[in-house]
């Protein structure tokens, strides 16, 4: 094991577990207000870090809106089989697809991602949307837009634009996915590489 | 994992990734648009050396359900009419572009040989081959008994394994592939498994399995067991001496309809009966057990096509540039030749 | 003096691995031995090989192979066969008779002794077949064959089982009048209906159909009481299984008439390598396991089996490129049978040089009754002679072989010891480890002079 805490990249913390909770909690009133209301309110998170922004989005929108059952309208929507580059990468296994009871036929679906870049995985989640039901209205929510987009894709909800050198890798680690190399809880997104 | 040629070689994480990823592909069975894009652009063949309507099909619906393109080959070639070489096949089929092809072969090994030459850089899947292996069968089967196993313990199926269950395999082991496969991977998986046959119908050296062997059915079934599967008998087994009669075969070893009572008054309630199909009702199974709830021929059938998906995924989806570890070091000799009959002789 | 066959004098050698002498050929014969060689007079302007290092040995006799011709000149000929025996250190072959048509006839093993005599390269032996057609039901003219210009002495209807146990008595009884010798391939035909590879923990988990090894000890238990019986000679070929061993030193205990063969696969493979599925493994009788290659080492260090016989089985590459089921049964073996016995029996310390000639040349020659090959590296003796050289180590690869068979099952692997040169009747068929040319039988007038 030759690996160190601090490892020879360069890495920076541009959010913290209090920018994050303050970012979601934006969104989620920003969300609220784009639909008027929850009515028809479905966030689908994209695995593995999109799903529990996901549910941390729909448990600030109940607190917000005493009505909405914070289980209730959140779920997860796995891309992996509809990506465009399954045969350049190793291969990945399949996360479970779990839509809400309600389904999202005619429902005001937003996807919610934890870093939007090239845009292709966004463009994956729309076919498999399209596979499983027709919704009124798609969004998309993430938590960091790094820029560098390769299709005409844009965030309705944004966390924080980050410009970034596409040499640079935008982490977000999260309580639910992820932990430090300490073991302690960690709620961050660093910047690597780059000068 | 570049090839699915046995189960005798097969991870516990390989074994469980596939199980796992078949539970993800088993939820597109429910959906509106039953396909996935996945393997769009790819090139499924199908290369049949001996007629399996029932395996062919659930292949083939697997392949569509991934949007793979599917070629079915039946070739003509038993051990008595010799048609096209294995090897001028083979290359015909990687000259057409095939990433992957499923073989179902009379002989024990020709999947071994498409992977370990160079006549073809598919992907290799073994849709059974002679008497020795039908690894996706034995997945399927496990597939189904994992299912029921996590239900029973009120847990979810995704990353369990057998660790516990008790399976009875009962029939002709000697020639069933079947057998073979479900022994390697119900033993990674962590099932105890109980061979029950007659002592003829064992091959010699079964005594190295990682199984127990046992030639009497109702102490098996008294013991305690949490699934039977039933093995495909040939009646025509009896006229080479393996058996006296058929009729003493099914009292002994078949699943009478004695042995599906026998179920309840030893309170095993959630035993279940497989079979891999196709059954000889009356022989080794019969009807009441086979159309009985504890029956799980038709979830095996289903399960089958989910389990098919998930191989054919993982084996095609990933980047096949990169480079693999290859089961089994083939050693081959550098010299082809193109003359295309084979014939036997001794030396 | 015209010499016929030129004069050579092998300097240094160590004759059968013992002291270094020198030893001066001329005329076809060991015109002497020692320090009397480089004295002799004929030792002037004779070609000197220098052969420190190497160990002279009698050149080798091989009492199994097929050569296939006529018939199958596809898969190997005379011509192609005999290179490779040279080359592997021999100086007499056994051709087998499973030839198409088969040699069950003086005019079928005529042929192939003159296309051996033809070829120069060793000598030719034909094996004459026990029945006519290999069919195992009548017998073949084995007198016809026994004084033809063949002399055949060595009967067998290798690669099919002489299974009819009255015919099989017969035979035994019939060579008698010529002093020949059944040699039998040992496989019950019924407990090996459709077997593909020795039947164990292997074989049980590959799913290819066994081959008992009681198949074949049932058969050379029958045989050698057979064999007592009428009190015949009976040669069991390419014993195979730890069974088979006991069964034949019991015999020898006896004082039954038997002698064994054992192939070099059978000396260093076992069947593990079927799991690979490459039918460069299928041959008959099948790779064995590991406690089988112990029984049949031990055997042939203690004088159980007598012999070492390549069963040498070429097949055209088709015939192996194919599903395990549909492969031809056999492999090469003339090219590396003196490496894989130097390998598994002088290295392991279970023989000497001098035991390797013994199962190699001199009890081989006595089985075919030869008699001018297998004979002592003494003066006056015929110069059929190998240098080897034991500390030579070399990759085993089948496309560069001299037979036109590419099956050999020792592809890739690191053997010891080399063939430096082959003196066949005093001729160099091998030299430098390289083909020289084939020898040339003298012209009639030198012929009647000397």
């Amino acid at each position: 094991m030759t690996a160190v805490t601090n490892a020879p990249v360069p890495a920076r913390v541009v959010l913290n577990q209090a920018d994050i909770d303050r970012a979601l909690t934006r969104i989620a009133h920003e969300i609220l207000e784009a639909n008027k209301g929850s009515k028809d309110l479905v966030l689908l998170g994209i695995p593995r870090r999109g799903y529990p922004l996901a549910v941390r989005l729909a448990h600030k929108i109940a607190a917000a809106d005493p009505t909405v059952d914070a289980t209730a309208i959140v779920g997860q929507l796995d891309v992996t089989m509809f990506r465009d580059d399954l045969s350049h990468q190793p291969t990945r296994p399949p996360y479970p697809t779990q839509l809400p009871r309600t389904g999202i036929d005619n429902k005001v679906v937003v996807l919610i991602d934890d870093v939007l870049y090239s845009g292709r995985t966004i463009r994956a989640a729309l076919d498999a949307i399209i596979d499983l039901g027709r919704p009124r209205i798609v969004r998309l929510a993430v938590l960091i837009d790094r820029g560098h987009r390769e299709l005409p894709i844009r965030a309705d909800h944004v966390g924080k634009n980050l410009p970034t050198s596409s040499v640079e890798k935008v982490r977000v680690r999260l309580e639910e996915t992820d932990t430090a190399a300490d073991g302690s809880v960690v709620n961050e997104v660093v910047i690597e590489g780059g000068a | 994992m570049k090839h699915l040629l046995s189960t005798e070689d097969l991870s516990l994480a390989n074994a469980i990734r596939i199980l796992d990823t078949a539970e993800e592909m088993a939820a597109v069975g429910d959906r509106e648009v039953k396909k996935l894009p996945a393997l769009r652009g790819r090139t499924v063949v199908n290369l049949f050396f001996e007629d399996s309507t029932r395996t062919r099909i659930s292949f083939e619906a697997a392949a569509k359900r991934l949007s793979a393109d599917v070629i079915n080959f039946a070739a003509k070639g038993s051990s008595v009419s010799k048609g096209e070489s294995l090897k001028d096949t083979a290359q015909t089929l990687a000259a057409m572009g095939a990433d992957a092809v499923v073989i179902r072969h009379w002989a024990s090994g020709a999947p071994h040989r498409l992977a370990a030459t160079d006549w073809i850089d598919a992907a290799v899947i073994n849709a059974g081959d002679g008497t020795h292996e039908h690894p996706t069968q034995a997945l399927l089967d496990a597939f189904t008994m994992r299912r029921h196993w996590s239900k029973l313990a009120g847990t979810a199926s995704i990353g369990a394994d057998l660790k516990g269950m008790r399976v009875a395999i009962a029939g002709d082991v000697l020639h069933s592939r079947v057998a073979r496969s479900n022994v390697w991977l119900l033993r990674t998986l962590g099932a105890d498994v109980t061979l029950v046959a007659p002592p003829t119908l064992l091959p010699i050296g079964v005594e190295h399995w990682p199984c127990k062997v046992s030639y009497n059915l109702d102490e098996t079934l008294a013991r305690g067991v949490d699934a039977v599967m039933m093995l495909r008998v040939q009646g025509e087994r009896m006229n080479a001496s393996f058996f006296p009669s058929t009729r003493e075969y099914s009292r002994r070893w078949g699943f009478d309809d004695n042995r599906l009572r026998a179920l309840d008054s030893l309170g095993l309630k959630d035993t279940i009966i497989m079979h891999p199909g196709p059954m000889n009702r009356g022989l080794e199974i019969s009807a009441a057990a086979a159309d009985s709830p504890r029956s799980t021929v038709l979830a095996q059938v289903r399960n089958g096509v989910s389990v098919r998906m998930a191989a054919l995924y993982l084996l095609l989806s990933g980047d096949t540039r990169e480079p693999a570890a290859t089961a089994g070091a083939a050693r081959t000799n550098a010299a082809h030749s193109n003359a295309a009959h084979s014939t036997k002789e001794s030396n | 003096m015209a010499k016929n066959n030129g004069t050579y004098l092998i300097r240094g050698a160590s004759i059968l691995g013992a002291g270094a002498e020198d030893l001066l050929i001329s005329d076809g014969v060991i015109a002497a031995r020692g320090a009397a060689a480089a004295a002799h007079n004929d030792a002037h302007g004779a070609t000197v090989i220098e052969a420190a290092g190497l160990v002279a040995l009698p050149g080798m006799v091989d009492v199994h192979t097929h050569l296939r011709e006529p018939g199958r000149e596809d898969a190997e000929t005379v011509e192609t066969g005999t290179r490779a025996a040279a080359l592997g250190g021999f100086t007499a072959v056994h051709a087998m008779a499973n030839s198409n048509p088969v040699a069950d006839t003086a005019g079928v093993v005529e042929q192939v002794h003159s296309l051996g005599r033809a070829a120069g390269w060793v000598d030719v032996r034909p094996v004459g077949a026990v029945t006519v057609g290999l069919a195992g039901e009548q017998l073949a003219e084995l007198g016809a064959m026994a004084d033809s210009r063949a002399q055949v002495r060595m009967f067998s209807d290798d690669g099919l089982c002489v299974h009819d146990p009255v015919l099989m008595r017969r035979a035994l009884e019939y060579v008698k009048a010529f002093d020949g010798v059944v040699a039998q391939h040992a496989q019950e035909p019924r407990l090996t209906a459709g077997a593909q590879m020795n039947e164990g923990a292997v074989s049980a988990v590959l799913g290819l159909t066994g081959w008992p090894a009681v198949a074949e000890e049932s058969i050379i238990a029958r045989d050698v009481l057979l064999a007592q019986h009428v009190n015949s000679r009976l040669h069991v070929c390419h014993v195979s299984t730890a069974g088979s061993v006991e069964i034949i030193r019991w015999a020898k205990e006896r004082g039954i008439n038997v002698t064994a063969e054992v192939t070099p696969h059978h000396l260093l493979l076992t069947d593990d390598l079927v799991r690979s599925y490459n039918p460069v493994y299928k041959v008959n009788p099948p790779l064995r396991t590991d406690a089988d290659v112990q029984a049949l080492r031990a055997g042939l260090a203690d004088g159980t089996i007598d012999v070492v016989g390549t069963d040498h089985a070429p097949h055209p590459s088709e015939h192996k490129e194919c599903e395990w089921a549909q492969a031809a049964m056999g492999m090469t073996g003339l090219e590396t049978a003196l490496s894989v016995v130097q390998h598994s029996m002088i290295e392991t310390g279970l023989m000497t040089w001098a035991d390797f000639a013994r199962v190699t040349s001199f009890a081989a020659a006595r089985i075919g009754r030869l008699t001018d090959q297998g004979r002592p590296l003494e003066t006056g003796e015929p110069a059929n002679i190998i240098l080897v050289d034991p500390a030579a180590r070399w990759t085993v690869d089948p496309a560069r072989m001299a037979t036109m068979g590419r099956n050999s099952p020792f592809a890739g692997l690191e053997l010891p010891g080399q063939v430096v040169a082959t003196f066949y009747k005093g001729h160099p068929t091998v030299l430098d480890g390289k083909l020289n040319t084939p020898y040339r039988e003298p012209a009639a007038s030198a012929a009647g002079a000397s």
